[in-house]
């Protein structure tokens, strides 16, 4: 056999594997940081930036995991007597603050760009600077929000900072401006995220690999992107606009001079409702990853999974009305958001189908990661059901701001971002640090 | 630890089934209408949660067949279809019922500021009488609840009688209620407002005799 390589090899320039090698060494070196701390300031690689995007997120979730602790101390004590209203009220916005724009948002752009160019066969992102430039705007977006909470000028109008409450009039001081400025700054970085992993997913794959054949979690991560750049510029927009509200008075949103509270609400759940989907689906990928591998099976269904993910992507922008259903809009118009709101809960069956018929398929082993996978089942069926109901429009009425909300969409986030997240980081694992991990503790962890 | 959780909290679950401010001990046929559909979704809820999560133990097994037929196109298509179609359907039928039409029904005005609410109705002399703390209404009817705001967002909620209807500054919104017999209900804000926001209750008090008579409502005002 070897004969016949060597003779079939005849007609090529001879190629010396020494050489070989030190052309890799010379390209290593050639995308490798600089040396020292200030390479590490100017590293644009994306393996060390999808790195620390998750590390920093992963401190954030810390963080948002502590002020939740004090939230349950405040709710568990008589008269709510273990903190003052004002610093009860920083403490909240501050907790749904950090875990969506802090955590959720960045540790998912940091999964996407740490794992796609491996996944694609590609060296880098498509704009490797632009991965550094938006893990810095993260960074200070973020240190503006933190500042703000150690100095006790954290903001407390919660995490949705529904106008007029979070206007000049109702909050003065500077705690709604530093939310304006930190999530913006965060936003910037998600668009910069989104710009180039989609440009990356569709202009650098590797050579011969098809749209239609490549890896489901590329797929997961092109339909986030594609609804990061759609849903996150209206936030962008309407923090830009209260923020002029605030500073030099132009009435975007005040009733007495022309402007409309109203406003707000639609451009942060145009937002606000995609992001759902934005922080599901590449979690969903990491599932539609690791069941198959678990189960040592290919995934059933992959176009079904990809139509999926399309159906989702175009649904998820026409519902968002359903965080509205008590604001006063008419019943037929409540009627239609409502139906959009139920129809995308069949994306998400098929999805769940899929990966119960996958399981069904192959011989699922209960590696670590699957008892992450079983946490996702046990929860965000749970979560998704109540989701059907919270968008049916009179339960909604009753529901609408009670602890019904807050427990759905705790369900669906753990349950469909924290496991899912849990179980990628016990898959992925050794291919971060290049060693086996210690046996026991993972599975102590999760049960 | 999930286990313990649950046990933990049933007997928070059942207790908040009834009491002043729970929506599932409805003091009206809207409240009630809600808390039916509620009662089905939570069925059919139950019976899908168990059904999905038994097919989840059954994959733990020796590898089958699975066909796309089944599992995409029966399961995740059109049996998801058939249940959404039907609490959709269930939905938009009790939502046509309890939405305020144009019946004559007796109005009443709630405005609400940063943290309190003026109540007013039409008193018998057809002159209007505000109340700050108790909302009056005829018991055994439909009424109208116009509810705007002069500050921020705040929100209309009467758990027993109704859902909630936001109070907008600049919009006049309209919330139907419903009390079955005359009596006391127990009223609330349940749109964050700032740091009153959690003391921002109030009383409802059905009557029999409508309008109310200024004896009757003195003895209200006694009470603490
Ligand atoms: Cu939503
Ligand atoms: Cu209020």
């Amino acid at each position: 056999m070897n004969d016949t390589v060597q003779h079939d090899a005849q007609d090529l320039p001879p190629n010396a594997p020494r050489r070989a090698l030190r052309l890799h060494r010379e390209l290593a070196r050639v995308w490798a940081n600089d040396r020292g701390v200030w390479g590490q300031v100017t590293a644009v690689s994306h393996t060390t930036l999808g790195l620390r995007f998750m590390a920093t997120a992963f401190v954030f979730f810390a963080i948002g995991g502590i002020l939740s602790m004090l939230i349950r101390a405040q709710l568990a004590t008589r008269q709510g007597a273990f903190l003052d209203t004002d610093l009860y009220n920083q403490i909240f916005t501050m907790h749904g603050s950090i875990m969506m724009f802090l955590f959720a948002i960045p540790m998912l752009e940091g999964l996407g760009i740490w794992l796609l160019p491996k996944l694609l066969g590609t060296r880098d992102m498509a704009f490797p600077r632009l991965t550094a430039l938006g893990y810095w705007c993260y960074l200070f977006g973020g240190l503006i929000m933190l500042t703000a909470l150690l100095f006790g000028v954290a903001p407390r109008d919660g995490w949705f900072m529904y106008t007029p409450l979070s206007g000049a009039t109702y909050s003065p001081g500077i705690n709604a401006d530093v939310w304006l400025l930190g999530v913006t700054f965060v936003e910037i970085s998600a668009v910069a995220a989104a710009v180039e992993i989609t440009v990356t997913i569709l202009r650098q794959r590797a050579p011969g690999m098809k749209l239609t054949e490549m890896p489901l979690f590329a797929w997961y991560m092109l339909g986030t992107s594609a609804m990061m750049l759609v849903g996150f510029p209206p936030l962008i927009a309407g923090s830009v606009l209260l923020e002029v509200e605030r500073a030099f008075g132009w009435p975007f949103f005040d009733p007495l001079r022309g402007g409309d509270p109203l406003l707000w609400q639609h451009l942060f759940w145009l937002f606000g409702h995609p992001e759902v989907y934005i922080i599901f689906l590449p979690a969903a990928g990491a599932m539609s990853t690791i069941i198959p591998v678990m189960c040592r099976t290919p995934i059933l269904g992959y176009g079904a999974i990809v139509a999926a993910i399309l159906g989702l992507v175009f649904l998820s922008f026409g519902l968002w009305v359903h965080h509205m259903f008590t604001v006063g809009i008419p019943h037929l118009a409540l009627a239609f958001f409502s139906a959009a709101s139920v129809l995308v809960a069949v994306p998400t069956a098929v999805q769940v189908f899929a990966w119960i018929g996958t399981i069904w398929k192959g011989r699922p082993e209960l590696h670590l990661p699957m008892l992450h996978i079983l946490g996702f089942f046990l929860t965000f069926v749970m979560g998704g059901l109540t989701g059907v109901m919270l968008a049916i429009v009179p339960f909604n009425w009753q529901a609408h701001d009670t602890a019904f909300v807050t427990a759905h969409l705790h369900y669906v986030l753990i349950g469909g971002f924290v496991f899912p997240m849990m179980a990628a980081v016990t898959y992925w694992m050794p291919l971060i640090t290049g060693k086996a991990r210690v046996k026991g503790v993972g599975e102590a962890a999760s049960g | 630890m999930k286990c313990s959780r649950a046990i933990a909290a049933a007997p928070v679950v059942l207790a908040a089934c009834s009491g002043p401010l729970s929506t599932l001990d409805p003091g009206g046929d809207v409240a009630r209408d809600i808390a039916r559909l509620w009662w089905g979704m939570l069925a059919g809820a139950v019976l899908i949660t168990v059904f999905v999560l038994v097919l989840l133990a059954l994959g733990f097994g020796r590898p089958r067949a699975a066909l796309q037929r089944h599992w995409i196109y029966g399961l995740g298509l059109w049996f998801s279809m058939a249940v959404l179609a039907v609490v959709l359907g269930a939905g938009l039928w009790v939502g046509e019922r309890i939405v305020p039409r144009d019946d004559g029904a007796v109005t009443v005005r709630a405005h609400a500021v940063q943290w309190g609410w003026h109540f007013t109705h039409d008193g018998a002399d057809g002159r209007p009488v505000t109340d700050t703390r108790t909302l009056h209404i005829p018991a055994g009817q439909p009424v109208d609840i116009l509810v705007t705001s002069q500050d921020v967002i705040h929100s209309f909620w009467v758990p027993q009688l109704a859902g909630k209807m936001d109070a907008i500054p600049g919009r006049v919104n309209r919330l139907r209620v419903q009390a079955d017999r005359a009596g006391r209900f127990d009223g609330l804000c349940a749109e964050f407002c700032g740091l009153g926001h959690a003391a921002m209750r109030f009383d409802v008090r059905a009557h029999d005799v409508w309008p109310p008579a200024v004896a009757d409502r003195t003895i209200q005002e006694g009470h603490p």
